[in-house]
């Protein structure tokens, strides 16, 4: 009987530490706030080859970004900045930000570009794509 | 008058917004690459995280004193940074033994603290480098389950290196890392004398212990953001394929060959966690036992929490 009690006692207290430990959990979802900004997906596509010069280049990010931090820049094979230095976020979806670009000759670019985020985190990055003859 | 206050307070705000990105560089960065927190091989940076739990399951082989022996741990590791290069840790690790024909174990092994440095980082070249030492807290957990009664100490180089500088002609080896650890443990005391109930003494020697950990990872979101969008979408591009080799050797008092484990597995990486599992297999006979797994929840603290808990404290 006595022992028996102690099991169920016992029982009853790692149900209590499961359960402290799942709100534990749960807390620390539901207070995510924001997080570093990854690039998720460009246009053009991270290392692609195009065949007609884009008219701008586009980033969309994981996370919403801070306009006045966020950088974007297009480079051509010497180095040369060729975008038209007009960056902007896209209005409809504050974790985009594109740059417009001139006609494009044949040639491999790069894009640099600076993403700080809501909460402050900066992540940075550069791909090149190639504007095939 | 009014307008200069508030170009002052824009100024002010501004300055304020510059310097907070410095404050909020994070956990595992170094440039664009970005180093998961490695399960079974301690990490080459300082960081506020939490792996709550880290679980792993392994049949240890029989030796002259012990049968053949299930091991199953759990622990939680808490890491938090002081300055923005110098953190401390805390871990805890709950264990249950189960020797072949013999009684269930269960208990706390010994509590552990650490200290970290982050003493280089080369944001062009991915690289990471720091300094730190492991206190294992003698006495402090049961010894039923081999907790030692003696503290050991362990000095320790932690490394990372990513491979985005490579060539074009390399592109797609560039999301390939490396991470590695050497550490020298030093125990407080070089043996142990007991007595049978006969009077006759029997010496437990307790080596210094090489420990020496790697890291070999291929991250799939560096190969989609930075080298070639091949397509991938969630969760794939969000994985990390890796294999950690974690090792050890006794250098005197009873030296002897490296033993330990290699461990092929996967890292899912997120917003504010990671999920890691892996396999645990013994690298050669004299390690023993048989195939066992790991598997871990990590918790990004520095983006839970940026703003308390998740930030340095000086």
């Amino acid at each position: 009987m006595t022992s028996s009690r102690a099991a169920l006692a016992s029982r009853s207290s790692r149900r209590r530490a499961a359960r402290f430990l799942a709100a534990g959990l749960l807390a620390l979802f539901t207070q995510a706030a924001a997080a570093h900004a990854f690039l998720d997906h460009a246009s053009p596509r991270v290392g692609a080859v195009v065949h007609s010069a884009p008219s701008e280049v586009k980033l969309w990010f994981t996370e919403k970004l801070e306009p006045a931090f966020s950088t974007l820049r297009v480079v051509d094979g010497d180095g040369k900045q060729v975008d038209r230095k007009d960056k902007q976020m896209d209005p409809k979806d504050p974790s985009a930000m594109q740059v417009s670009l001139p006609p494009l000759p044949p040639g491999s670019y790069r894009v640099y570009w600076r993403a700080l985020s809501a909460d402050t985190h900066v992540t940075e990055g550069d791909f090149s794509f190639v504007v095939a003859p | 008058m009014k307008k200069q206050c508030l170009t002052r307070l824009q100024a002010m705000g501004l300055a304020a917004c510059l310097l907070a990105p410095a404050l909020a560089s994070a956990h595992g960065f170094a440039g664009k690459r970005f180093f998961p927190a490695t399960p079974a091989t301690d990490d080459p940076f300082v960081a506020d995280e939490l792996s709550l739990p880290t679980i792993s399951q392994r049949k240890l082989g029989a030796t002259d004193d012990a049968p053949a022996t299930t091991e199953r741990s759990t622990s939680i590791d808490f890491t938090k940074r002081i300055t923005s290069d110098f953190g401390v840790g805390f871990g805890a690790n709950y264990l249950r033994l189960a020797p072949e024909g013999g009684d269930v174990q269960k208990g706390f092994d010994n509590f552990s603290a650490n200290v970290k440095y982050q003493f280089y980082k080369n944001d062009a070249r991915e690289a990471i480098a720091s300094v730190g030492v492991d206190w294992d807290i003698g006495g402090s957990g049961q010894s039923k389950v081999g907790a030692e009664s003696f503290s050991t100490w362990t000095p320790a180089i932690f490394v990372g290196k990513g491979f985005g500088d490579l060539p074009d002609s390399a592109k797609y080896l560039r999301p390939f890392a490396v991470t590695g650890t050497a550490g020298y443990a030093i125990p407080s005391r070089n043996s142990t004398t007991t007595f049978d109930e006969d009077g006759n003494a029997s010496v437990e020697q307790h080596p210094d212990v090489f420990k020496l950990g790697f890291a070999i990872e291929y991250s799939l979101p560096y190969l989609q953001s930075f080298v070639k969008d091949v397509g991938l979408r969630e969760p794939f591009n969000k994985m990390i394929p890796l294999v950690e080799f974690d090792l050890q050797k006794p250098v005197n008092r009873g030296a002897a060959p490296f033993t330990g484990t290699v461990n092929p597995g996967l890292i899912w990486a997120g917003r504010t966690m990671q999920f890691a599992v892996e396999a645990v297999i013994p690298i050669n006979n004299r390690t023993g036992g048989d195939t066992g797994f790991l598997f871990q929840v990590h918790f990004f603290l520095d983006d839970l929490f940026p703003r308390s808990l998740g930030k340095p404290i000086f």
